[in-house]
Order: structure tokens, then C-alpha cells, then sequence
């Protein structure tokens, strides 16, 4: 596939665009077309440049390379404002819109209409704001405030706000994430819309259904490049995966890894989590982990495989659903109820939910161990420090010593600290969400060894990762996730990386054996 | 949280960073010292055993309300209901003495009234999850009203010999005020040093949502932080109003969260949360006495020397302030 042709049709333009950060090149020579009257996915995995590329596109960030052009002109935008002008506007994920101010307020926020007194003409905004929502078919009170309307209807209350700055290109991040089927609907039937009356529409997206349904051009991003573009009619799901996880399909790569034994696959589950729902996040989803397992859970981002096993531990809300640990059902939503029975959870996100980073890497390391290491509320320092000295040697933690601020160390050394955290509670059920992202090659092959050696010295696993190729080595069974639900589990010889590819992408033929492309 | 010292990277001469991070983390001993050395070259009848002993008796009730604050500060919180709950304090004290309750239930009465006043806190910020400044804001306006209404708004003269003890009596030649900060001063290092709410107290400030993923019961150390800054508190208003000999809900306590919030942040816990510093906090409201204590000795007026505290004040904040990759 190539980059489509210059035409006379290209609204914006992105040329060779190139972006650095200290430490990372977000975007190398990234090109991009965007066409009025077609909605454009841009479509990549975590990390792979699609925010840094829009927030150049919007004048955010400046390019450190490359060329805009906007209708054929090359510009270059000093601030958001000067993108805002030219008809650049922006929807984000989550909702930015002034919650208390009504609606008519938030769409014509900064640019209110005055009197000539250069007072507010809230008769005049209230009238405006009226007729562009019914120019866009949108019921909503302009006068009721933002946070009291639905979240559908405040994206719709975006979309109008950027359709009234007259966009030409409307640019839309994971619109739909929050939304409910019903007023996912109306929002494709609004950009439908703005489609047939020529806006350039950008549409993220991991949502691969919607993709296909409503875009026409496609750009797939991987580690700051561009691997894939072109027309998405002719890139089929499979291929677009393996792009944007950047997997050849070619080669059926064997597994490493053994299968359990007889015992333990006939062994009942050590965790078992049957049905766990949460509204739009989770639907009916069920795992089950044996002693002595390495369970992979596989999906693109947003399909819930943090908010599963999350809401195994207790940190994610559920509406229902049930966790057993041994057959002995555990209270939900507590994690100190879920840590107490057994589990413990590597989360995602290290800093946000991780690292006590102030807070030294003995202190890190005990920090849910504490109770067991005092004795009537006093710390026991002589048991703190044996466990501490034990697992800093044991996982080769490389600190100037227990003392040192966990929040100096590599991210790699962090990871092995949290690791440690939960080690050393002796857990039944070990879930790790991302174990090796950000962290070097050397820690990574450290920490995959490391998961294998504690599914062999029987602890239960369940292994969340982006990258196929270590759930595929890593993993015994891999149970893959798709908007929230469970749509297929691959056992013994399904468990290759394509496989596991057309299980995410929700190819018609899932058989591995028959999926030639 | 102890200090644990980090190894240098690079053995040069003290950078201008490493001078500032020395001045965060030991500022506060090194103004202490000088501040007391110059009294002791330059202010006449400054080092007298009587105006130290005086000081010290000023300073206690600001240790033990600013011990509370250190922990809730801590928690990445604050408590600006100490000063009203110290006005509750006297006048629920002056109400029951002068009821004929006997001194040492009195105490503890009044010590449990604060602790519910502490729960409430408490339950506001951990429950309801109000902003911690806005909930022990509401406790600040409404609970000096509320003592005022207790003690019907008077001023009420206590009398009870055994409860003006806590004001008067000395032993071994110190004065029981001094006895009643020092006490509670090594209960709250000992927690913090060595219990495992302690530590608690400092993950829920450095972050509270990796603590909760951890399985620390958040919501219970943050109440028992309030419950503790309150009781404290209430203390705090029995020893001033044993040392005034008067309960009087509309000075006692008065002012006293700032001293404490200026103690805490002078001694080096940062605002932010995170870190307890006990010791600091104690050296940095024995540095606040002492800067008002020089300047009323140099008959210096009292407007200048708050304005000398809030320059002070400003400056502390701006060390502490929050730097990248710190």
C-alpha cells in the first residue's frame, strides 16, 4: 500500500513530520493525508506516537522536523489557538467541557457573542447555540449545566462546539470509550453528518468495529513511524493488527513452552473469577488460573485487561461477579480482602499505582508485608531488614542501598521492587499487568525468567501484555479479550502469535490452522 | 520518616543543589542554633533560667497541636480545626470543673469530646472525601462558635487545685507544661519511627492509590490521623487554659493552627505529604519562639515581628517547594 496521492482534496497535511523528546523520537518522518469528506483512522498501540502526532497537528507541540500543510499552504501553528483559527479543532477522550456552565456557555466558551457594551449576548449564544445543535440534530437543553447531561450527550455538546468553530478538520480521540451503544450510534450518524458536508474527519480508535464500519483512509503508527496506510477497505483486521503490534504473519513460531503437566491441568483453579461485569467496561468475563500456570490475557488496549485483573484484586469497581481463591469465595472490591486471601497485582501504571516514590525501596518493598514483620503495631527492623536484604539479592535489585528513594531508581529496579512487594507475601495468585514495558532489555529478559521460574515453583499466573510475543512465549493458555468480554481462550498448539493476532483482530476464521490471508 | 542518606554520585565540592537540599533537610537545626548563640552573645537577660523556662511553657502547647499537624500534613493533609478544637476544649473543661467534676475525668472527658470532634474530620475527608482544607475549615469557623455556646460565652475562672497543676507545679525543677509537650512528643516520634501506622501514615501521603492497591487500609489511617491531631488538640487547649488558670473560648487556641501548619512546614515535612518530621517540627516552633522572643527583647513592636514570621514562613515554603525528580 502507499501514501495516497496529492489531491486537490487534502485539507491537512502531514510531511516527514519528526518529533524528539529527551531520551525518545516520538514521531520519525511521519506522512499523513487527510482528505475532506472522509473520516481517517489513526490507529496504533500505547506509546506508538498517535497523541504526540495529534498534538502537532494542533499546534501543541512544534515539529522538530517536517512540514504541515493546511489546504495545500504550509503553516505552522505557534499555540492550540492558531490551529483553533485555521479549523483545526479537537475531541478528546475524556470529556473537557466546563461542567457547571450549560451547554450554550461551553460551546461558545472563549468566543462568546457580546453587546455592544462588550457584555455576554446570552440571548444571541442561547439562539446560536440552539440552531447548531438542531443544524447537527442534537436534543439538547442549552441551558441545563454540562454535568448535569449524559456523557453521550456531552460528547455531542464537543462535537458541536467543534463543529461550530467551523472546523475543517475535526479531530476525534477514542470518542466512543465512554459512550453506551445507543449513543455510539448517534454519534456515527453525526459524523456521517460532517462527513457528507466535507469535513476531514481523524478518528482514533481501538475499537476495531467502528474502524471498519465508518472510516475510509487509514494510518497505523508504530513506535513513531508509520508502518501502514492507505485505503482500510484493503487492509484486512488481521494485517492491521500485526501491524499495529508490528508481528509478521508469515512464520508459525513453535512455543517454548511447556505444557503444564497432567496433575495440574486437572488440578481445580487456584483463582477462579467467573462473570465479572462492569457497565461499558467488563461483560461476563471469567478466568480461571491453576497452580503452577502461566495464564496470558490478550486484546488490544481498552479491550479490559487492566480492569480485569483489577477487579480481581479489588481495585475496580464490578456491578457483579464472583473471585474464588481455592474454591473459597473472596470479598470484591477490596484489595486488602484479595491480598489477604492470596493475591497480589503487578499494576500497569508504576508511578501512578505502584511506587511509593518519596519513600525508600525497604520501605516499598514491606509496605503490604508490614503486619506480618511487627508485633502489636511495632515494626520488628531486624525482620524488615531480613526480608529486604533477601529479595534485593534474590531479584539482583541494583540500589546504592535499602536506604536509597525508590522513585530515583530505573524503571526496570522499580519494577523489581514492586515485584518484591508482593514476593514477599507469599501470594497463591500472582497477576502482572505489563511487567516489562518501560523497562530495559536486560530487566526484561530478568523479569520474564523470573515469572517462569514462580509458575514453576507453583504459583498461579495470570500475565497481561501488549506485546505478543512474550504472552505467546510466556504463557501456558491465553484467554483474549475484546471490548470488555472474553471472545476466545487458545490452548496447547493454538497458542502461537498468529493466532493470537486473529483472535484480537476478530478475523472471521479463528482456526489457526485455516487462516491464511 | 528517618532520614536515610542517599549516596553521592559524584564526590565534588557541595553544588549549589546539594547546599539547597542540605538547607531543606537540616535548615531548620542551623537557624536554632544560631538564633540561640546570638541571644546568648547579643540579648541581655535573654538566657536567664527564667525566660527559658518562660519560652519553653509558651512553646509546648505549639509542640503538641503541631505534632498532629505533622501527621496530617503527613498524609499529604492538613488540620485547621486545632485552634477551635483547643477553644473546645477550654471551655467543655471550664464547664465541668465548675460543675464539680473531678479533675482527672474532666481531662479525659474533654480528650474524648475531642476525639469525636477528630472522627468527624476524619469521616469527612476519608468517607465523603471532602478536600482535607475544606473540611477542617468548616470545624475552624463553626467550633470556636461552638465553645463559645458551651461556655455561654464568658470567660470562666478555674479553680480546681488538682487540674492548675498541669499549669503551675514543677518537678525536678521543670515546669509541668514542658512535661505535658515533651511526653506526648515521644509518643508521636515512637509511632512514626517505629509502628506500623507510622509508616502507614507516610505511603497514604506519598501515594494513595498505589497504598490502596497495596491493601493498606487507607480510610482507617486517615480517620485515626484526625482522631489523633484532635486529641492532641484538646490537650493542647487543657494545658493553656491550666497555665491562663481561665477558660476562654474566644482566645484559647486562637491563631494556633498557623503556628502549628509554620512549625511543621519550618521543620521540613513537606506540604505535598509523604514525610514526618518530628524532630524538625519541634526545632522549627522552637525557632518561631524564639525569632518573637528576640525581637520583643530588642523592643522591637509586634507588627514587625509578624511580618519578620511571615517572611520566614515564605522562605520555608520556597525551600520545601516541590522539584522535579526529587
Amino acid at each position: 500500500m502507499t501514501t495516497g496521492p496529492v489531491d486537490a482534496s487534502a485539507v491537512l497535511e502531514a510531511r516527514g513530520i519528526t518529533k524528539v523528546f529527551p531520551g525518545a523520537r516520538a514521531l520519525d518522518d511521519v506522512s499523513m493525508v487527510v482528505r475532506a469528506g472522509v473520516v481517517h483512522a489513526l490507529v496504533g498501540e500505547n506509546g506508538a506516537g498517535k497523541s504526540t502526532l495529534i498534538k502537532v497537528l494542533t499546534g501543541v507541540y512544534p515539529p522538530d522536523g517536517g512540514h504541515l500543510l493546511h489546504h495545500q499552504q504550509e503553516v505552522s501553528f505557534a499555540n492550540p489557538r492558531a490551529a483553533q483559527d485555521a479549523g483545526i479543532s479537537t475531541i478528546y477522550q475524556e470529556v473537557n467541557l466546563v461542567p457547571q456552565q450549560n451547554a450554550a456557555r461551553n460551546i461558545y466558551l472563549g468566543r462568546e457573542p457580546r453587546t455592544r457594551l462588550g457584555l455576554i449576548d446570552f440571548g444571541r449564544m442561547h439562539r446560536d447555540a440552539t440552531a447548531v445543535l438542531q443544524g447537527l440534530s442534537i436534543d439538547v437543553d442549552v441551558r441545563a449545566p454540562i454535568g448535569s447531561l449524559g456523557l453521550g450527550a456531552q460528547q455531542m455538546v464537543s462535537v458541536a462546539r467543534a463543529v461550530s468553530l467551523s472546523a475543517g478538520v475535526v479531530i476525534m480521540d477514542e470518542p466512543t470509550s465512554s459512550l453506551e451503544a445507543r449513543e455510539v450510534e448517534t454519534l456515527f450518524r453525526l459524523i456521517e453528518r460532517l462527513r457528507s458536508a466535507g469535513t476531514a474527519i481523524i478518528y482514533v480508535s481501538h475499537r476495531l468495529e467502528e474502524l471498519y464500519r465508518i472510516c475510509e483512509d487509514v494510518t497505523v503508527l508504530r513506535d513513531g513511524r508509520v508502518v501502514r496506510s492507505g485505503r482500510l477497505a484493503e487492509l484486512p483486521r488481521t494485517q492491521l493488527v500485526a501491524a499495529m503490534l508490528g508481528r509478521e504473519l508469515l512464520d508459525e513460531k513453535a512455543r517454548q513452552h511447556e505444557a503444564p503437566g497432567q496433575d495440574v491441568a486437572a488440578a481445580p483453579p487456584t483463582l477462579s473469577a467467573q462473570g465479572l461485569s462492569r457497565r461499558s467496561v467488563l461483560q461476563d468475563v471469567d478466568v480461571d488460573v491453576r497452580a503452577g500456570e502461566v495464564v496470558g490475557l490478550g486484546g488490544l488496549l481498552g479491550a479490559g485487561r487492566s480492569e480485569t485483573v483489577k477487579a480481581i484484586l479489588g481495585g475496580q469497581p464490578i456491578d457483579h461477579g464472583t473471585v474464588q481463591i481455592e474454591g473459597k469465595r473472596i470479598r470484591t472490591g477490596s484489595p486488602a480482602a484479595a491480598i489477604r486471601a492470596g493475591i497480589a497485582l503487578l499494576p500497569e501504571d508504576r508511578k501512578l499505582e505502584g511506587i511509593l516514590p518519596h519513600l525508600s525501596v525497604r520501605d516499598n518493598i514491606v509496605l503490604a508485608a508490614l503486619p506480618g514483620l511487627s508485633r502489636a503495631g511495632v515494626v520488628s527492623d531486624q525482620a524488615v531488614d531480613a526480608v529486604v536484604d533477601r529479595f534485593i539479592k534474590a531479584l539482583n535489585i541494583k540500589a546504592f542501598g535499602p536506604g536509597q528513594k525508590v522513585g530515583t531508581l530505573s524503571g526496570g529496579n522499580q519494577q523489581k521492587v514492586l515485584l518484591a512487594r508482593w514476593l514477599c507475601l507469599h501470594p497463591k495468585v500472582l497477576m502482572l499487568d505489563e511487567p516489562t514495558r518501560g523497562i530495559d532489555v536486560g530487566a526484561k529478559a530478568e523479569v520474564r525468567r523470573l515469572i517462569d521460574e514462580l509458575a514453576e515453583g507453583g504459583l498461579a499466573v495470570l500475565l497481561v501484555s501488549s506485546d505478543t510475543e512474550e504472552l505467546v512465549e510466556g504463557s501456558h493458555r491465553i484467554v483474549v479479550l475484546r471490548e470488555g468480554a472474553v471472545v476466545t481462550e487458545l490452548r496447547g498448539d493454538q497458542v502461537t502469535e498468529k493466532a493470537l493476532v486473529h483472535a484480537i483482530a476478530g478475523a472471521p476464521h479463528e482456526q489457526p490452522a485455516a487462516a491464511g490471508e | 520518616m528517618s532520614d536515610t542518606a542517599t549516596a553521592p554520585r559524584q564526590p565534588t565540592v557541595p553544588t549549589w543543589k546539594q547546599a539547597a537540599a542540605m538547607s531543606r533537610d537540616k535548615g531548620v537545626y542551623l537557624a536554632l542554633i544560631l538564633l540561640v548563640g546570638y541571644n546568648l552573645l547579643f540579648t541581655s537577660n535573654w538566657a536567664t533560667v527564667g525566660n527559658l523556662k518562660l519560652q519553653l511553657v509558651i512553646v509546648a502547647p505549639i509542640v503538641i497541636v503541631a505534632l498532629g499537624m505533622a501527621l496530617a500534613i503527613g498524609t499529604g493533609g492538613i488540620d485547621l480545626s486545632v485552634g477551635a478544637v483547643m477553644a473546645i476544649s477550654a471551655a467543655l473543661a471550664g464547664s465541668f470543673l465548675n460543675a464539680g467534676v473531678p479533675a482527672v475525668p474532666a481531662v479525659l472527658l474533654v480528650l474524648a469530646c475531642g476525639a469525636l470532634v477528630g472522627a468527624l474530620n476524619g469521616g469527612l475527608v476519608a468517607v465523603v472525601n471532602v478536600q482535607p482544607i475544606v473540611a477542617t475549615l468548616a470545624v475552624l469557623v463553626g467550633g470556636r462558635g461552638l465553645a463559645q455556646l458551651i461556655a455561654t460565652d464568658q470567660s470562666l475562672s478555674v479553680d480546681d487545685a488538682i487540674f492548675l497543676r498541669l499549669g503551675s507545679a514543677s518537678l525536678l525543677g521543670v515546669r509541668m507544661p514542658i512535661y505535658a509537650g515533651v511526653v506526648p512528643a515521644l509518643l508521636v516520634t515512637f509511632i512514626v519511627l517505629r509502628t506500623t501506622f507510622g509508616r502507614r501514615v507516610v505511603a497514604v501521603g506519598d501515594n494513595p492509590i498505589a497504598s490502596y492497591l497495596s491493601g493498606l487500609p487507607v480510610r482507617r489511617t486517615l480517620i485515626t490521623v484526625y482522631i489523633v491531631s484532635a486529641v492532641l488538640a484538646s490537650w493542647a487547649g487543657l494545658v493553656v487554659t491550666a497555665y491562663t488558670t481561665s477558660s476562654d473560648p474566644r482566645t484559647n487556641g486562637l491563631l494556633y493552627e498557623l503556628y502549628a501548619i509554620t512549625a511543621v512546614v519550618v521543620g521540613g515535612t513537606p506540604l505535598q505529604g509523604g514525610r514526618v518530621r518530628i524532630l524538625g517540627t519541634i526545632a522549627g516552633a522552637l525557632v518561631m519562639q524564639t525569632i518573637v522572643s528576640t525581637l520583643n527583647f530588642h523592643n522591637i513592636p509586634d507588627s514587625v515581628s509578624r511580618m519578620v514570621t511571615a517572611a520566614i514562613i515564605v522562605v520555608a515554603v520556597y525551600v520545601q517547594r516541590p522539584r522535579a525528580g526529587s
